[in-house]
């Protein structure tokens, strides 16, 4: 068959394109180890960096000693921060407007702290002569729980800014306080609490966590003395960024420093900032004029890289008595640690937080967040979410089931109740953002029909009952949470990061034999987007995907974007995808209606060809209008077939869905076993069914390890105690629970194609599904809000302290 | 040692792990290191006829071993091995971290149970972590593989 034969729809097919499910192109080299990764760069001298790292959470550094490093055959060099300080480099700027050590100079603030850093020949001699540094310290108090950082007598942290009253984001009320963050109308939420029915307070704990992804950060740095130019591999979520930071931090001009992210193991959040290790092995290269690898271990990866959440919430809800919600109250204590690294854009020192009125109408709402430092890891990043948004998410929804729990309604019916109706859209929220998009009601009587909530719930009470009276051990909670996402950030009124607006980018050039090689901003990090950018573009061009390569990652060659990170390759790189063909249609257009010899009005646009009106035997496909482009222009138009867009987006996209979980708690050993997990996500358009559907496989797998048992803990001496796979929960595919993943479709009014992202909104919404899961096993029992995370101990000393062994 | 039916033989210091001998040494890049500590089973390689986690032993401990690494799996003329095309086909990866030692793994639980149920694979890689998939691809993938391999057609089990 060839073009004159196949039918529209065949010709469709033939594509490739948005909505089919295409197998990734990325697998062929995946599954024969032939990916590309930091570690594999390997350079004619290369040499290796490893740290020495600070035993102590507080301590003040009295000597530092690296003779004997030195000494050890193969060690070229030993840094520390009197090397860096004539450089200025023995700090770096973080993301958030403070500063972070990159080595330790007077004292340390948390454990395993970059102190000093070996440069040899092999990682093998690196690491023995790391252990060489003698570093003498005097220990100080320290701090881990945050709601002691600001005491009157707790012990100073950060010397270096001691005096300085305004942080980046206002007044700081304390020395050791960072800012605080306040949105909404609090006389009228005030008021809205004195006049309310019914109101509920909970301190709501989301704990610290770290996005753990199976490769850590590592880098590779190559400074060119004779060009003067340094070449970078790194785990870079956001390559274009670590390009400027870079050459802001050492003075090389941006054009001379050539920043690529090659494939990247999984982000998850953790390669979006700058770590100290980056700065080491970029001045070790340029020290010793040689390639410097540094590859983080997996201890060093969970205690110093990067960790999330860390958020204490103390949330009322405000409703009357027949479960409306009336007014809304969170005020947060978020523990930053040693140096405020948020990942967030750079006038969100909370992020997004104030998405945290969830789903629901609330009237008035009232947030407060006062960020402090602490003994711990700096860092503060979006564990597979938008900034702060799966706190604000796992905040809401817990607090709906504790007003549900006090209202005696069911947790469904008062979210009904409550959910904000699909003809309030675009909906204003009491909080200041715009929701483009949403049919919640649908989506979440969809999901209580498909898991039968009803019988569920009568199963439920039986089994209270046959618990009672001591028939069986179990107890059977079933969750019910209904999560809004905000992502694609985002518009440049509001979102920068350093002064670089959130736009995004998309360069397609298409060759003459029309086959086409397009450029991105973002950085795949397992998302698929060499396959689901190209189907975009086969839509909109009816070019066959397969003849699509993408590239992202090499700032020399792709345009300036700013990276993969909540969920906002789709909203924004893929709207400048579509963008910039429509761009490049446009002028096919122009040179089809030349060929044709008609108007371009006469022509119509079809599948892959554009067609005379009336006359559909007379069309020109693109592949041939590609190699028209390069000989037979209409007079006065350039050659060639390509665009750039740089897509500034008009708003963000608001993802959502409603998950239900049944979960069977046995009370005597803790064990809860997921009986059924059921998500239903609308992401707007949805461009690859099968690369969503493992996103939210991978995204829930993720909510179920934090919910059930990750947390990064710290002893009472600032000891990071869960800094292995040893102590620091990952799911393996006997505990990991089997999804069920369905779908709505509610498509963007703003984005060009409607879709709105999904990566994360499974993190975001499998949380608090899990959690309340637990929970509403417990309740019937009085108990109102069990803390995170649900390990079996926890959950098993819950059992105990509600008196059930006895 | 044997490496993917190629003899070779290299001088390799007393501590070298296996790991470093065969991405460095060997330039087989294909085995990955995920956390030093034998947890997460990315350098998942087959070393006479068992799964070994190459992070944690010594390459001389492998000395005149028969090793094979996913860079060994493809056919000469380049056709995938049932798994990998089951990882590909059933979209058990993303970002690929994971997926030569998984795919390792698999091969070596598919030599000792030819047709496993979905708990006996779900055991069998209990030693391998993916953070991307959430496993039931994954889980699929190798059950697409046991099928082709043992000649009988893939019925995706009903969710």
């Amino acid at each position: 068959m060839n073009d004159q034969t196949l039918t529209s729809a065949q010709r469709a097919e033939r594509l490739q394109g948005m909505g089919c499910k295409r197998k990734r192109v990325e697998d062929i080299r995946f599954v024969q180890g032939k990916g590309s990764y930091v570690d594999d760069v390997k350079l004619p001298g290369m040499l290796y960096g490893d740290f020495n790292r600070s035993p102590h959470a507080h301590a003040r550094i009295k000597k530092i000693d690296t003779t004997k490093a030195k000494a050890v055959p193969g060690v070229l060099a030993v840094l520390t921060a009197a090397d860096l300080k004539p450089l200025s480099l023995h700090y770096m700027p973080t993301l958030a407007g403070d500063v972070a050590a990159v080595l330790a100079e007077d004292k340390v603030l948390y454990q395993n702290q970059e102190v000093a850093f070996v440069i040899a020949t092999d990682r093998y001699v690196a690491a023995d002569a790391a252990d060489l540094v003698e570093v003498e310290y005097e220990g100080l108090p320290v701090i881990v729980d945050p709601f002691k950082a600001m005491a009157a007598d707790a012990p100073l942290l950060r010397e270096d800014i001691k005096d300085k009253k305004d942080g980046a984001h206002g007044q700081r009320k304390h020395y050791n306080h960072i800012f605080n963050w306040q949105i909404g109308d609090k006389d009228a939420t005030d008021a809205a609490f004195r006049k309310a029915d019914v109101t509920i307070k909970e301190l709501i704990s989301y704990q610290r966590v770290h996005p753990c992804p199976l490769e850590t950060c590592q880098c590779v740095a190559s400074f060119d003395k004779i060009k003067g130019e340094l070449t970078v591999w790194g785990t870079f979520q956001a390559p274009h960024v670590i390009r400027t930071v870079a050459s802001l931090i050492s003075k090389i001009p941006e054009h001379k420093i050539h920043v690529i992210s090659p494939d990247i193991g999984g982000g998850f959040g953790n390669k979006v900032g700058a770590y100290p290790g980056y700065i080491c092995a970029i001045v070790a290269s340029i020290v010793t004029g040689r390639p410097v690898k540094w590859v983080e271990d997996r201890i060093e990866n969970l205690s110093t890289t990067a960790f999330a959440r860390d958020y204490h919430m103390n949330t009322e809800i405000a409703a009357t008595k027949d479960g409306k919600v009336t007014g809304l109250r969170v005020y947060t204590i978020a523990d930053h640690g040693a140096f405020d690294a948020c990942a967030d854009p750079s006038k969100w020192p909370a992020g997004f937080f104030n998405i945290v009125t969830g789903s629901y109408d609330f009237p008035v709402a009232h947030v407060s967040v006062d960020g402090v430092y602490s003994n711990k890891a700096p860092g503060g990043v979006a564990y597979r979410c938008s900034f702060r948004v799966t706190e604000a998410a796992y905040c809401i929804e817990r607090a709906m089931d504790i007003m549900a729990q006090k209202l005696g309604m069911d947790p469904a019916e008062f979210r009904m109740k409550n959910l904000i109706r699909r003809e309030q859209f675009p909906y204003t929220s009491a909080l200041g953002w715009e929701y483009d998009s949403g049919d919640y009601h649908v989506a979440l009587q969809k999901a209580m029909d498909a898991v039968g909530y009803a019988k569920l719930r009568i199963e439920q009470k039986a089994k209270r009952e046959a618990f009672r009276r001591g028939e069986t051990r179990e107890l059977m909670g079933i969750g019910v949470a209904f999560f809004t996402e905000i992502v694609g950030a985002g518009p440049s009124r509001n979102c920068d990061i350093l002064g670089i607006a959130m736009f995004d980018s998309a360069e397609i050039r298409i060759h003459p034999t029309g086959s086409v090689i397009a450029r991105l901003g973002t950085k795949s990090q397992g998302q698929g987007h060499e396959t689901t950018y190209a189907q975009i573009i086969a839509t909109e061009l009816g070019l066959v995907a397969d003849n699509i390569t993408v590239e992202e990652g090499n700032t020399d060659t792709a345009p300036y974007g700013l990276g993969t990170y909540g969920s906002r390759s789709t909203p924004v790189s893929g709207a400048a995808t579509a963008v910039a063909a429509r761009k490049i249609k446009a002028k096919a257009q122009m040179i089809a209606a030349h060929l044709l010899e008609v108007h371009d009005d006469d022509l119509e646009w079809d599948v892959d060809r554009f067609r005379v009106k009336g006359n559909p035997e007379r069309f020109k496909t693109m592949t041939e209008l590609a190699w028209a482009a390069y000989n037979k222009v209409p007079p006065g138009m350039e050659p060639g077939l390509e665009a750039v867009s740089y897509y500034d987006p008009p708003n963000m996209t608001y993802p959502f869905g409603a998950y239900i979980c049944v979960v069977d708690v046995d009370v005597d050993t803790g064990v809860t076993k997921v009986r059924r997990f059921y998500a239903l996500d609308d992401c707007g358009t949805r461009i690859n069914p099968m690369i969503i559907e493992g996103q939210i496989h991978g995204g829930l797998t993720e909510a179920f390890g934090i919910a059930m048992g990750q947390e990064i803990h710290y002893d009472d001496d600032g000891n990071v105690t869960t800094a292995s796979f040893m102590d620091y929960f990952m799911p393996t595919a006997v505990e990991t629970p089997k999804w069920e993943t369905d779908w709505t479709t509610t498509p963007s009014p703003h984005h060009p194609i409607g879709a709105k992202g999904v990566g994360e909104s499974p993190n975001v919404g499998g949380v608090p599904c899990f959690a309340n899961a637990v929970n509403d096993a417990f309740k019937f029992l009085g108990s109102t809000h069990i803390a995170m995370p649900h390990d079996h101990w926890r959950t098993w000393a819950v059992a105990e302290s509600l008196g059930l062994h006895q | 040692m044997t490496v993917n039916g190629e003899a070779v033989e290299a001088l390799a210091e007393p501590r070298t792990l296996l790991i470093h001998f065969l991405r460095e040494q060997l330039n087989l890049t294909g085995p990955h290191i995920g956390c030093d500590t034998s947890h997460c089973g990315a350098c998942t390689v087959d070393l006479d006829g068992k799964s070994v986690k190459s992070c944690t032993i010594f390459a001389v401990q492998a000395n005149g071993a028969d090793v094979r690494t996913i860079e060994g799996m493809a056919a000469a003329d380049g056709t995938l091995h049932a798994l990998q095309e089951g990882f590909r086909e059933m979209h058990g990866l993303q970002c690929g971290f994971c997926t030569p030692g998984m795919i390792m793994r698999a091969y070596r639980l598919l030599q000792e149970i030819s047709s496993p149920t979905e708990d006996e694979i779900r055991q069998g890689i209990a030693g391998n972590l993916c953070r991307c998939t959430g496993y039931q691809n994954i889980v699929k993938a190798i059950q697409y593989a046991a099928a082709k391999m043992n000649g009988v057609p893939f019925q995706e089990a009903a969710e």
